[in-house]
């Protein structure tokens, strides 16, 4: 009995060998990257305006200004146009949006500002992704939300679809 | 004339923009003044994952976040900072997860606790055989 059972254990390292890759194919492992910096202060920093005439942004404009909605955006991000409408949207829900403008040419900001909508009050260029590392982001478009105290309350990774507005809306109430 | 055409094709197609097209931080493709701390910050880069082709180190990725990786490790090895002062801030930034290097954590017990449990248990085996042939 004893040998069977040693006869049968590579069958059986085999099964869960079996098993182990089923089970990571039929459930991938989610690629995004969450920051770690969800329920910490926003961290010090300070952005040159992204477009000539409209108000920069730095990290003390974040504090103790309500629930803010910080969108991390570029102009060569082809999802960004995506979820223009929804940002929009949100702006017209009284929502106050501030804008952080990666890698991003001051020309090429204000053309896709007047083409998609502007729906920021500020909007910071992050010329080298800088500020992006700071905030625990790794790619555009991201979404942060700020509470009054300058906590950052939520992340969202990826475009905003308006599947994803009544948990930016129930987010945001929350931060409050 | 169908190779001809396939290469026009190829030749005219544009490569799909992901980037930003910006000029790329200063220290992404240059390497530190100072060879010593230029070695450090090379090590470090060699042991921080990419964070858009995942696979990669910063070292190996030609993504532009990895090159702004690669600036900001640069610059800040050259202004004073150690090694592992820089790791601690991404890792406080992106997790455990961007270092290659993993620390010992229960997350991580495991990993390192598995190898002289699987040396422990070859030795067992091998140990049992030996037994048994002096037996014979």
């Amino acid at each position: 009995m004893n040998r069977r059972l040693w006869l049968a254990l590579p069958l059986i390292v085999f099964a869960l060998f079996v098993l182990a890759v089923g089970w990571r194919l039929s459930d991938p492992p989610d690629p995004t990257v969450k920051s770690r910096l969800v329920g910490q202060p926003v961290p010090q920093f300070t952005l040159p305006p992204a477009i000539p005439g409209k108000a920069p942004l730095s990290s003390a404009d974040l504090a103790g200004k309500g629930p803010r909605l910080v969108n991390l955006f570029a102009s060569w991000c082809v999802p960004c146009i995506g979820e223009a409408p929804v940002l929009m949207q949100l702006r017209r829900q009284g929502v106050q949006i501030d804008g952080i403008a990666i890698r991003d040419a001051p020309a090429d900001v204000a053309e896709f500002l007047s083409r998609h909508g502007d729906p920021f009050v500020r909007v910071g260029g992050d010329m080298r992704s800088q500020v992006q590392m700071a905030l625990g982001s790794s790619g555009v478009p991201e979404s942060f939300i700020i509470d009054g105290s300058g906590v950052i309350r939520y992340q969202h990774v990826g475009p905003l679809t308006d599947a994803d507005l009544p948990t930016i809306l129930t987010e945001l109430e929350k931060a409050r | 004339m169908r190779v001809w055409l396939a290469s026009l094709t190829l030749a005219l197609a544009s490569p799909a923009l992901a980037d930003s097209a910006q000029p790329a931080s200063p220290y992404a493709y240059q390497q530190l003044e100072d060879p010593r701390q230029e070695a450090q910050a090379k090590a470090l880069m060699a042991e921080l994952r990419c964070l858009v082709c995942q696979g990669q180190s910063i070292a190996d990725s030609d993504a532009e976040l990895a090159g702004d990786m690669r600036s900001l490790v640069r610059e800040r090895i050259k202004a004073g900072e150690s090694p592992e002062q820089v790791r601690s801030w991404l890792i406080s930034r992106y997790g455990e997860w961007v270092s290659y290097k993993p620390g010992l954590s229960p997350e991580t017990l495991f990993l390192w606790v598995a190898p002289l449990l699987l040396v422990l248990a070859g030795g067992m085996l091998a140990a049992g055989q030996f037994k048994r042939r002096r037996r014979s």
